[in-house]
C-alpha cells in the first residue's frame, strides 16, 4: 500500500480526489434523500389493563442506522457506543435484558407477542450471534460481556468464564453454531443500568414517551425488564431495538377493595397515576411517537358482547383522551373476538395539552389472558447435601381443544433449553419422562435431542430436547437426577450460604407462533416498528423459574481454626519423624550412662524421682487393689506439694490482685 | 484398644508412660471422671450463655409492624365465618377448606388444595434413617372425604425472583373445628392478607392451612413430601377437587375464572428458608398472652438458634409476651434440685468473696428452672420424636418451629381476643419479616444446643464435657482389665513352667479375649434380632400391648435360649475379666457412635449404662477389700442391674412422673411402637447397645 502511493504522483492523487467528488458525492446524497436508508428512531408505548387489576407498560424505541459503507463513521441518530459494538465484534444479532421480578404466564398471558418476546428470566440474559469464523467467537464473545459490562454498569463481565455461557445449537432462537448465550440470574438490577441504556435514546428521558420513565415509579413494578437488541446485517444496516416492559399495580381507592364478592370492579388509571407525570410532546427526533391501548382478546369479546366496540366511551369503560383511531386484530377465529389496539397520537400533544391516557371502568369485568399451551414448572426435588433432582412439569392448558376437538393424531412440539452449571452435575442418563404420571419410553417422546455435558470448571452441561407430545396429555414431567458438587475455597462467589443459582429452562413451543395482523387504517399510513414487530410474531416460549441448590460449603469463618489444626498435626508428624529419624538407641543408653555419672540439675532430679515413683506403681496394680494404689499415690508428700503449689497460687493472685 | 508395654521395657516414650498410669489407676481415675461427668451435667445450667441474635442479616424489630388493627377485625370476621360453618352438618371440614381457599385467593394469592391419604405410620426394619422412596402417586379413592384436604395459598414476592419462600402452617381439624384452631387461621389469614398488600416482600410466602383430622404431623409432612416429589395431579385428578366443590358450589362463578385443574395442580415456590408453625391455645392461663416455643424435631435435630432468637427477641422485646420453652414442672418443685441450687450459690458466694473478679452468679431458683428446662430439652432431645409439625420440615433441612400462642384471656372475650391478635399477628409478622431479610440460609447460629431458658443455651462445646467425662474411662478400664488379665496369665505361665515354652502360652492368653468377644457377638446377634421381633409380633391382628410385650418377652427369651444351647461349644472358656472388657469396648464404641446420631441419647444412656459397665463383677467373687465398701458395691451392682433393665428403668419413670399404680406390662411396647413409628434411633440405642450391655452385666455378676 506504502508502495503503491510512493508510485502516485500528486497528479494522480488530485484526480482521485476530483474523482470522489464527482461520482460519489451524487452518489451519497441520493442514497440519503432515500426513505429506507436514513437513520430513524421512532418511540411508542402500549399500555394494556391486565387481569390481575395490574397494567403492562411496554415502551418501545427503535432507531436504524443504514449500512455503514453508506455513511461512514458518523451516526445522526444512532447511539455511536453502539453502532461501534456492532462493527467490532461483527454481531449479527444481539439480546441484553436486565430483568427484575417474574414474568406470571397465567395471568399475564403467554400466547401473546408481547410476553413471548418481552418475557424475560430474572438478573441479566444475554446472546449473540457473531458474523465471524468459529474459532474467533469464543474471544469475541469475551471481549462482548467486557465491554457490555462497561457500557452497562453491571457484571455481565461475568459470562466471559467459559463455565458461565453454553453455545446453543438448536434448541435457543435459531440453527446457527455461531450463537453463545449466558445468563446470570442473580444480577440485580437498578437504575444504574437504566441510565445508560436511556443515554443510547436520542432525546434521552427529557422528552417524548421516554419522559414517563420515572425511576421510582418504575422500580416500584412487580415486573421490570428492560431490554436490548440487536441486528445488524450488511444490507439492512444496524437497527437497534429498546424495549422496558413493566408491571404496574395502579393505586386502588379503598372503597373497591371494600367490597366483597366476586364482582371487583378493575381500578381506574391514567398515565399519570401510573408514572407520576405526563407526555407532553413527542422527541423531535422520533419519526413516529403513538401511545397504544390494548384491550385483549377476551375483554374485547365480553365488552363486545355489552355493546359493540367501536368508541373509546362504552358502557364498560371511558377512555380519557380521545384515541387518533382504532385498529381491529384480524383473527381468523370470529368467535374468540379480537383484540383491540386504540392510537394516541402524541405529536398532538404539547405542555398545554399534555396527554394523560387512561381508562375509567364502569362495570366489574373478568376476563383471562390466552395461555402458552403449557404452563411450565421448574423444580428441585429431593433434600440433603449429597444430590437431589431437577423436574420440569408441563400442565396442559387444553389450548389445542379450542381450536380443535382432540383428535388422536395431534402432536405438540416443545424444545426444552437448559444450561445448568457445572457444579451441578446432571447425570443425563436418568432422565425420565412422565405424561400423565406414566413413566415412557424416552425415545417414544423425545424427537431429537443434544447434550453436553459439563466438564468441571470449564463449561456448563446444556441439554437442549425436542419432545413430541400427544395434544389430549394432561401433564408432563421431565427429571434429571444430580450430584451436588464441591468448590475450591476461592471459587465460592460472595454469600454462598444462600445457595447457588440454575438459570432459568427455556422451553418453546414452534408449533404455535403468536403474530397478530391488524387490519391497518389509512390514518397509519406509516409503518408502526411496534405493530410490524407484532406481526412479524414468534413462535410460543416459556422460561421457567430459577432454581436456588444449596451446596455444602466450608465454615468460612474458621480459616484461624483449619489453619491451626493443620499446623498442630504437621509439627506433630514432623517431631515425630525426626524423633524416629534421629535417635539411636545405643546412643541412648550411652548417654544416659555418662549423664548418671554427672551430677544433674534441680529440675531432673525430681522429675526422675517422680517418674521412678510413677514406674513404681505401673508395676503395682495387679498385685494390690486400686484403693491401695490411689491411697498412696495421694501419700503425704505429694498432698503437701499440691497444696503447697495451691496455696502459692492463691497469694500470687491475690498479689496481683492488691498491687 | 492401647495395649501395655511389657514392664521389662525400662524406658518408653512419654505418651505410652501416660497411657500406662491411666490405665494402672484406671479405677481411680475413673471414679473421678464419672463423679466430674456428672457435675459437669449438674452444672450445666451454670454455664448456659444468653443467646443473642447471630446473624446481622436478621435484624429483628428494626421495622416498625404493619399489622394493625385493621387487620386484626379482617381475622375477627375471618374467624366468625369459618366458625359459622362448624354448625353445617356434612361436608363441613370441605366448606371450611373452601372458605380458607376463597379468602387466600381474595387477597391476590395462587391457591391449590392439596389432598392427602391418611397412612398409617407403620414400623420397617429397614426404614430407619433411609430417605422416603421418591416416586409418590397419589392413591385414588373414591370419596373426598377420605381424604384430608389442605388449602395452599402462595404469594409471590412482587419483585422476587422466587428462588426462596416462607412457610406458614396453620393446623386445623377440619371435621371438629375449635375456636382456638379458628383463632390461629384467623391470625395467619390476616397477616397473609397483609403480606400480599407489602412492597418489601423478597421470599414467596406459603401458607399452608394443614387439615389436621389424621394428626397434624401427618398432612404437614405429605405436603412437604409432595412438595419434594413429583406430583401427578391427574392421577387423583379423575376427582379432582371441583369435583368435592360440586355440591355445595351455587355460585355463579365466571366460567373462565374458576378453572377446576388449576385447583389441583401442585404450585411450589422455590426452597423454603424458614417455616413456622403457628397454633393458639386455651390451655393455661397466665398474667400475660404467651408463647410457648417447640423446637425438637426428630432425632435430636434443631432448628438453627437464631430462629429462637429473633422470635424470643421480638416476642418479649416489642410485643411483650411471655416465651416459654419446654419445662419438667415436677422438677421445679424437687428439694433435692433447691438444695443443690442452694450449696451452689454458697459455694460460688464464697468463691466471690475470694475473688471479686469472678462473676459466677449463681441464683438458686435460676438454677432449678434451669434445670427443669435442660432436662425437658433433653428429654425431647433423647427420645428422638419430633415435638410438633414442624419436625416434618426438619426431615427436609428446613428450620422450623412451633409457636403455641395464648391468650391471657379466654378464647370468648373478645377485647383480650382483639389485644393478642394484634400481638401475635405482629410477631408473625416481624418473625416473617426478618426471614425474609435473610439473603443466605441459616448457618450463622449453633444447630447443636440444649435450652436452659428461652434466652438461655448451652453449645454442643459445653455440654460435649459431660459426655466425654463419662465415656473416657470405658477404653481405659477396658484397657486395664485386659493388661491385668494378661499379665496375671503371664506370670502364672511363668511360674509355672520354664522360660523356653511361655511363649506359647502368653500367644493363646492374648487370644484369650476372643473366646469373650464370640459372646458378645452373640448377644449382640440376639439383640438384633429382639429388636426386630415387634414387626413380626405387630403383624398380628388383634392383640392389645399387654400380650404383645409378654409375647415380645417370651420369643426374645426362648431365643436367648435356643441361641445358647446351639452355640454352647464356642462361648467356653473365657474369663469374667476379659468378657467385661470386651463388653466394655463394645459399649464404648455403641454410645460414640450414637453421640454422632443423637447426642442427648447417648448423653442420657451413659449415665446408666457407664456406671453399670465400669461397676459390674461377679457377685459370688470375694475381693479384697474391707466389708463395707464390698458390700455397697453388691449393693450398688444389683441396683443398676435391676434400674438399666429398660422395661423396668421406663416403669420407674413412669412410676415417678404419674404414680406407681399407673403402671402396665404394656407400657413399654407401646413405648417403643411410638419410638419406631417415629423412626426415632433411641430405639435402635435401647435395642442394640443398652439392651446386650444390660444382658452381659448380669451375665457377669452371676459368674461364678
Amino acid at each position: 500500500m506504502t508502495k503503491l502511493r510512493r508510485r502516485f504522483n500528486p497528479t494522480v492523487f488530485l484526480l482521485i480526489i476530483f474523482f470522489f467528488n464527482s461520482v460519489l458525492r451524487p452518489a451519497l446524497a441520493l442514497v440519503e434523500g432515500g426513505e429506507g436508508l436514513e437513520e430513524e428512531f421512532t418511540e411508542e408505548l402500549l399500555l394494556k389493563p391486565l387481569p390481575d387489576r395490574k397494567v403492562l407498560a411496554h415502551f418501545h424505541f427503535q432507531s436504524s442506522a443504514p449500512p455503514s459503507i453508506a455513511n461512514g463513521r458518523h451516526h445522526r441518530l444512532f447511539p455511536k457506543a453502539i453502532a461501534q459494538l456492532a462493527r467490532k465484534f461483527q454481531i449479527r444479532e444481539l439480546e441484553l435484558s436486565f430483568t427484575q421480578g417474574r414474568w406470571n404466564y397465567e395471568r399475564w398471558g403467554g400466547f401473546d407477542p408481547m410476553s413471548a418476546a418481552n418475557a424475560k428470566p430474572p438478573g441479566v440474559e444475554l446472546w449473540a450471534a457473531f458474523d465471524l469464523p468459529l474459532n474467533e467467537i469464543d474471544h469475541t464473545w469475551k471481549n462482548l460481556t467486557h465491554a457490555l459490562s462497561g457500557l452497562f454498569c453491571a457484571s455481565i463481565n461475568f459470562l466471559e468464564s467459559s463455565a458461565a455461557y453454553s453455545a446453543p445449537s438448536w434448541g435457543f432462537h435459531s440453527n446457527s453454531s455461531k450463537l453463545r448465550y449466558g445468563a446470570l440470574p442473580r444480577e440485580a438490577v437498578c437504575t444504574e443500568n437504566l441510565t445508560p441504556w436511556l443515554k443510547l435514546l436520542p432525546c434521552r428521558d427529557k422528552t417524548g414517551i421516554a419522559l414517563l420513565l420515572n425511576r421510582p415509579s418504575i422500580y416500584r413494578s412487580h415486573y421490570h425488564s428492560q431490554r436490548l437488541r440487536l441486528i445488524a446485517s450488511e444490507f439492512t444496516g444496524i437497527i437497534l431495538e429498546q424495549a422496558l416492559t413493566v408491571v404496574l399495580q395502579p393505586t386502588m381507592r379503598s372503597n373497591s377493595l371494600a367490597s366483597s364478592g366476586y364482582g371487583f370492579l378493575q381500578p381506574s388509571w391514567s398515565i399519570s397515576s401510573l408514572f407520576g407525570k405526563e407526555v407532553v410532546g413527542q422527541c423531535v427526533l422520533a419519526k413516529t411517537s403513538r401511545i397504544f391501548f390494548e384491550l385483549e382478546k377476551d375483554l374485547a369479546f365480553k365488552v363486545d358482547k355489552l355493546q359493540p366496540l367501536s368508541s373509546w366511551n362504552t358502557s364498560a369503560f371511558e377512555l380519557s383522551g380521545i384515541p387518533n383511531s382504532n385498529i381491529r386484530e384480524l383473527n381468523a377465529v370470529k368467535n374468540l373476538g379480537s383484540s383491540v389496539l386504540y392510537v394516541f397520537e402524541v405529536s398532538n400533544s404539547n405542555d398545554h395539552i399534555p396527554l394523560d391516557v387512561g381508562i375509567r371502568w364502569k362495570i366489574p369485568l373478568v376476563w383471562s389472558c390466552p395461555h402458552a399451551p403449557f404452563h411450565m414448572n421448574r423444580y428441585l426435588m429431593g433434600s440433603g447435601n449429597e444430590r437431589g433432582s431437577i423436574a420440569i412439569s408441563l400442565r396442559s392448558t387444553h389450548l389445542h381443544e379450542r381450536f380443535s376437538k382432540a383428535s388422536d393424531g395431534c402432536a405438540v412440539h416443545a424444545v426444552i433449553f437448559q444450561v445448568v452449571p457445572w457444579y451441578v452435575k446432571v447425570y443425563y442418563h436418568t432422565l425420565h419422562i412422565f405424561l400423565d404420571g406414566k413413566t415412557q419410553i424416552i425415545s417414544d417422546v423425545v424427537r431429537k435431542m443434544k447434550i453436553s455435558p459439563s466438564e468441571d470448571k470449564l463449561s456448563p452441561g446444556s441439554m437442549e430436547l425436542l419432545l413430541r407430545f400427544p395434544c389430549n396429555i394432561q401433564s408432563a414431567t421431565l427429571t434429571l437426577d444430580f450430584d451436588k458438587g464441591f468448590l475450591h475455597i476461592d471459587e465460592y462467589p460472595p454469600d454462598a450460604n444462600q445457595g447457588f443459582d440454575i438459570p432459568s429452562a427455556l422451553v418453546t413451543f414452534p408449533d404455535f407462533n403468536c403474530s397478530r395482523s391488524y387490519q391497518l387504517d389509512d390514518s397509519i399510513h406509516y409503518k408502526s416498528p411496534l405493530l410490524s414487530k407484532f406481526q412479524e410474531g414468534n413462535p410460543v416460549q416459556t422460561y421457567t423459574e430459577v432454581l436456588l441448590v444449596p451446596l455444602t460449603t466450608p465454615d468460612f469463618s474458621m480459616p484461624y481454626n483449619v489453619i491451626t489444626f493443620t499446623c498442630t498435626v504437621l509439627a506433630l508428624y514432623f517431631g515425630s519423624m525426626l524423633n524416629v529419624l534421629r535417635r539411636r538407641a545405643g546412643e541412648e543408653e550411652r548417654l544416659e550412662r555418662t549423664k548418671a555419672s554427672e551430677k544433674p540439675g534441680l529440675i531432673p532430679l525430681l522429675l526422675s524421682k517422680l517418674s521412678s515413683k510413677l514406674k513404681i506403681k505401673g508395676k503395682e496394680p495387679e498385685s494390690s487393689p486400686s484403693l491401695s494404689t490411689s491411697s498412696s499415690i495421694l501419700g503425704p508428700k505429694l498432698l503437701t506439694k499440691v497444696m503447697l503449689v495451691g496455696l502459692l497460687a492463691v497469694i500470687w493472685n491475690y498479689y496481683l490482685k492488691n498491687g | 484398644m492401647e495395649e501395655q508395654k511389657p514392664p521389662a521395657a525400662r524406658k518408653s516414650r512419654l505418651i505410652v508412660r501416660l497411657g500406662s498410669f491411666l490405665v494402672s489407676h484406671s479405677a481411680f481415675v475413673s471414679v473421678i471422671c464419672c463423679v466430674a461427668g456428672c457435675i459437669a451435667l449438674l452444672l450445666l445450667p451454670v454455664l448456659a450463655k444468653n443467646t443473642y441474635v447471630s446473624e446481622n442479616a436478621l435484624m429483628p424489630g428494626s421495622a416498625n409492624p404493619m399489622f394493625s388493627n385493621q387487620d386484626v377485625l379482617e381475622a375477627n370476621r375471618f374467624v366468625k365465618d369459618i366458625y359459622e360453618k362448624r354448625i353445617l352438618k356434612d361436608g363441613s371440614g370441605m366448606e371450611i377448606a373452601r372458605l380458607i381457599g376463597k379468602h387466600m385467593e381474595d387477597v391476590g394469592a395462587e391457591v391449590y388444595y392439596h389432598k392427602f391419604k391418611y397412612r398409617n405410620l407403620r414400623f420397617h426394619p429397614l426404614c430407619f434413617f433411609s430417605s422416603t422412596p421418591r416416586t409418590a402417586v397419589l392413591q385414588n379413592s373414591s370419596a373426598c372425604t377420605l381424604n384430608g384436604v389442605s388449602p395452599v395459598g402462595i404469594i409471590r414476592a412482587p419483585r422476587g425472583d422466587g428462588k426462596e419462600s416462607v412457610v406458614l402452617v396453620t393446623p386445623y381439624n377440619s371435621e371438629n373445628i375449635k375456636l382456638n384452631e379458628a383463632l390461629s387461621l384467623g391470625l395467619a389469614y390476616s397477616v397473609f392478607s397483609l403480606l400480599s398488600r407489602v412492597v418489601w416482600l423478597a421470599k414467596d410466602i406459603v401458607w399452608l392451612a394443614a387439615d389436621s383430622r389424621y394428626g397434624e404431623y401427618t398432612s404437614v409432612a405429605s405436603w412437604l413430601k409432595d412438595y419434594h416429589n413429583p406430583t401427578f395431579s391427574s392421577d387423583s385428578g379423575k376427582i379432582g377437587i371441583e369435583m368435592c366443590f360440586e355440591k355445595t358450589e351455587n355460585h355463579v362463578e365466571d366460567e373462565s375464572s374458576f378453572d377446576g385443574a388449576a385447583y389441583d395442580d401442585f404450585k411450589r415456590a422455590g426452597t423454603m428458608a424458614a417455616a413456622l408453625v403457628v397454633k393458639v391455645t386455651d390451655k393455661e392461663r397466665s398474667e400475660r398472652d404467651r408463647v410457648d416455643i417447640y423446637a425438637e424435631a426428630s432425632n435430636g435435630q434443631m432448628p438453627n438458634l437464631d430462629l429462637i432468637n429473633i422470635v424470643h427477641y421480638l416476642a418479649v422485646h416489642r410485643q411483650g409476651l411471655h416465651v416459654r420453652v419446654g419445662t419438667f414442672g415436677f422438677l421445679l418443685n424437687s428439694a433435692l434440685l433447691k438444695h443443690v441450687g442452694k450449696t451452689l450459690q454458697r459455694l460460688t458466694r464464697l468463691a466471690e468473696s475470694l475473688n471479686p473478679g469472678w462473676k459466677l452468679g449463681v441464683n438458686s431458683a435460676d438454677f432449678v428452672e434451669g434445670t427443669a428446662t435442660l432436662a425437658s430439652s433433653m428429654y425431647y432431645q433423647a427420645l428422638g420424636v419430633p415435638t410438633g409439625p414442624h419436625g416434618a420440615f426438619r426431615d427436609f433441612q428446613i428450620d422450623a418451629i412451633t409457636m403455641e400462642l395464648s391468650p391471657r384471656t379466654s378464647l370468648t372475650n373478645d377485647n383480650g381476643i382483639s389485644s393478642f391478635l394484634l400481638r401475635g399477628g405482629r410477631l408473625i409478622e416481624g418473625v416473617i419479616r426478618s426471614v425474609n431479610n435473610l439473603l443466605e440460609k441459616f448457618h450463622q447460629s449453633f444447630f447443636l444446643y440444649f435450652l436452659t431458658a428461652p434466652n438461655k443455651f448451652v453449645s454442643v462445646g459445653v455440654y460435649m464435657i459431660a459426655f466425654a467425662l463419662l465415656v473416657a474411662p470405658l477404653p481405659m478400664v477396658a484397657a486395664a482389665l485386659f493388661s491385668s488379665t494378661a499379665n496375671a496369665r503371664s506370670l502364672t505361665a511363668v511360674s509355672n513352667s520354664k522360660p523356653t515354652n511361655s511363649k506359647p502360652v502368653t500367644r493363646s492368653g492374648s487370644w484369650n479375649w476372643l473366646h469373650s468377644a464370640k459372646l458378645v457377638f452373640l448377644v449382640h446377634l440376639w439383640a438384633l434380632i429382639v429388636s426386630l421381633l415387634p414387626y413380626f409380633i405387630s403383624q398380628v391382628p388383634r392383640t392389645n400391648s399387654t400380650t404383645n410385650m409378654l409375647s415380645w418377652s417370651l420369643s426374645s427369651l426362648l431365643i436367648l435360649y435356643l441361641l445358647t444351647r446351639l452355640t454352647k461349644s464356642y462361648v467356653e472358656g473365657y474369663q469374667w475379666e476379659v468378657l467385661k472388657s470386651v463388653m466394655i469396648a463394645a459399649a464404648s464404641i455403641g454410645l460414640s457412635l450414637m453421640s454422632i446420631i443423637n447426642f442427648s441419647t447417648a448423653q442420657v444412656g451413659s449415665i446408666l449404662l457407664v456406671p453399670m459397665c465400669l461397676m459390674v463383677r461377679p457377685l459370688k467373687q470375694p475381693i479384697q477389700v474391707p466389708f463395707f465398701p464390698a458390700a455397697l458395691l453388691k449393693i450398688l451392682n444389683i441396683l443398676l442391674a435391676v434400674v438399666a433393665f429398660p422395661p423396668a428403668s421406663l416403669a420407674i419413670l413412669k412410676g415417678c412422673l404419674r404414680g406407681f399404680e399407673s403402671i402396665n406390662i404394656g407400657d413399654f411396647w407401646e413405648w417403643s411402637e411410638f419410638l419406631w413409628v417415629w423412626n426415632s434411633a433411641t430405639y435402635l440405642f435401647v435395642a442394640l447397645v443398652h439392651l446386650p450391655c444390660w444382658y452381659l452385666c448380669v451375665h457377669i455378676l452371676l459368674h461364678n
